[in-house]
């Protein structure tokens, strides 16, 4: 993120267009094998193994939710047993103050529902989520990526990243067009 | 996707049951140790009743087993899945073991006034069960007892010859009409299970009432048939004698394993609900169940299900690294498959009086020979059909329409 006002335009990187789902997840194995760390691929639906072609570690979205699962399954038991042994001591129906048997639902639900939360918001955290704007919607070209165009963009953070030398190799891969791509600061 | 387009796969021929097998032995070597240890059980145990509830633990135990190789054959068609087209053939095998459960029910007839003397010779003055005898009488126990057979032989064969018809013919219509017959499976299924187990083990304690006793042993039989499964699935494919010829991979076993962890879930979710709804509401003709299943050291076993059969299971086949695993998967399996007996052996037993017992006879756990004896011994006859079926015809459906998808087939 640029705080730099003097210029609002600056390369955000190179955004390479192919036709098919082969062309665009062997041209992924390429660039994953040629080193490259911070780029992605687009594509208007789900491409089985695109993940491996394109090198990607596991999330780590499961332990999040495991540790927040368990956070609220024990806060729920945690809570139920404050309700029925220290702030309203009541005896209802002749059952004890607090017996583990009738809290195991709220126990089941508020574990389920941290696990949710952090499986849903986690999920935004990890995708960089929510945003407004992102250079690649400046080409019209990427216009297509919802429809019959697959993609791959590098971006220029990426230490292997060389303007003309990573163009002419995305052109390599069989890409129908390579555009460069600016990213304008939205005032 | 990446590898799969050099991959050679194996002809059809070679996707059968090689010479050199050892499976090829189970058969003769199964039916020896069925009827050796039935035999020497019944010697022990059949004046006092011993034998009689610990051949039912172990009848419902691998019934239930080749009951939920049934349930996944119907809803294979019924969702018209394509990942599990390799390994379907060894769950129509196990459900197709269903004859010999028929056969088998023999001894449970024989032994009707050593297990269900509460409902066949009922107290004059007993109310509940004189409201009870228009269901419970030997009749039609009887009457009903057939239909559960005709209705699983008949569903279980139905399937297995389709399938391997298709095999011969390579014919479409088999999947169509497999795929129109496993929605009334369905029901037909639900029904028969479920009242299978109310006739067959609730009926022992006739006083007690439970909405959730039928599905709870549905729930036990699903998880018992994926552990087998899975487990089955790992020993035929281990490396060196592959009998998939690599067809069947990790994929497949994740997937199994996704069922398994699944089901742990399921058993325990139906086991709690069944407990905490008898406990809140506390009514007498319901908690004297527990009273009885947690008397003395029974209550040990119940806190061993909870820990072995949930909270073990359960961190221990959380992980997608531990259900792809040959060796993880297949040690949570057999735990799992010793669980799901000691579950059952938990909910009949108890329930064991020994013939001419005192009034104030106490029930408490103590395994005894009878018990270990019908367990190998039903399941001895158990595998010695299932290996016999497994000879007859390759151990895949090699013409199912869907195959291809299962070759290809990758989790995400």
């Amino acid at each position: 993120m640029s705080t730099d006002h003097d210029t609002n335009e600056r390369e955000y990187g190179l955004l390479a267009e192919f036709t098919n789902p082969g062309a665009v997840f062997h041209a992924c194995e390429k660039v994953r094998d040629a080193g490259f760390t911070v780029w992605d691929s687009h594509t208007p639906f789900p491409v089985h193994g695109l993940d491996k072609a394109m090198g990607l570690k596991r999330s780590p979205l499961p332990w999040v939710v495991l540790v927040a699962g368990l956070t609220g399954a024990s806060l729920a038991m945690l809570l139920q047993w404050w309700i029925g042994e220290v702030a309203y001591r009541m005896v209802i129906s002749g059952k004890p103050l607090f017996a583990w048997q009738p809290s195991i639902p709220i126990t089941f639900e508020l574990g389920v529902l941290f696990a949710a939360f952090a499986s849903v918001f986690g999920l935004l955290h990890l995708c960089r989520l929510p945003r407004h704007h992102h250079p690649l919607f400046s080409s019209t070209r990427f216009e297509r990526v919802t429809d019959d165009r697959f993609f791959i963009a590098i971006e220029s953070g990426d230490p292997k990243y060389d303007r003309e030398q990573t163009r002419s190799f995305l052109a390599s891969l069989g890409a129908t067009a390579v555009e460069v791509i600016e990213d304008r600061d939205v005032d | 996707m990446g590898g799969s387009h050099t991959k050679t796969w194996p002809s059809p021929a070679d996707l059968t049951l090689p010479d050199s097998s050892g499976w090829n032995k189970v058969p003769l070597i199964g039916a020896l140790i069925g009827v050796a240890c039935i035999g020497a059980a019944a010697a022990m145990g059949w004046t006092s009743g011993r034998f009689a509830f610990a051949y039912l633990t172990a009848y419902m135990y691998w019934l239930s087993i080749a009951l939920g190789g049934l349930f996944f054959v119907i809803i294979q068609f019924a969702a018209r899945a394509g990942w599990s087209v390799l390994v379907r053939r060894v769950a129509e095998n196990i459900a197709a073991t269903m004859p010999l459960f028929a056969v088998l029910f023999i001894p449970i007839l024989l032994n009707m006034d050593h297990l269900y003397h509460h409902w066949l010779h009922p107290d004059a003055n007993d109310a509940v069960l004189a409201h009870k005898a228009g269901y419970l009488n030997k009749t039609f126990f009887l009457v009903r007892a057939a239909l559960y057979f005709i209705t699983w032989t008949g569903l279980a064969l139905f399937f297995h010859r389709q399938s391997t018809r298709q095999d011969v013919d390579g014919d479409i219509r088999h999947t169509s009409k497999m795929q129109a017959m496993s929605y009334p499976a369905i029901a037909l299924f639900g029904l028969s299970i479920t009242f299978a187990a109310i006739d067959w083990v609730k009926s022992i304690d006739p006083h007690w009432f439970s909405t959730m006793w039928g599905v709870y042993y549905f729930a036990g039989a699903i998880l018992g048939f994926f552990a087998l499964f899975g487990l089955l699935t790992v020993m035929m494919t281990r490396e060196g004698s592959d009998l998939f010829h690599g067809t069947v991979t990790t994929e497949h076993r994740h997937d199994i394993g996704k069922f398994t962890f699944g089901f742990v879930v399921f058993w325990t979710y139906i086991a709690f609900s069944q407990y905490f709804l008898i406990w809140y509401a506390s009514l007498p003709e319901e908690t004297v169940w527990f009273k009885h299943h947690l008397a003395g050291n029974w209550e040990a076993v119940g806190y061993v299900l909870i820990g072995g059969h949930f909270i073990l299971p359960f961190l221990f086949l959380m992980s997608r690294h531990m259900k792809r695993n040959r060796t993880t998967y297949a040690m949570g399996a057999v735990w799992l498959l010793f669980m799901h007996w000691v579950d059952l052996y938990w909910n009949i037993m108890p329930m064991y009086v020994p013939h001419g017992a005192p009034a104030d006879y106490h029930s408490h756990f103590a395994l005894s020979p009878e018990d270990i004896l019908t367990f190998v011994g039903v399941g001895g006859l158990f595998f010695a059909t299932f290996a016999f079926l497994l000879r007859r015809q390759a151990i895949v459906p090699i013409r199912d329409p869907r195959l291809g998808e299962s070759l290809r087939f990758e989790n995400f």
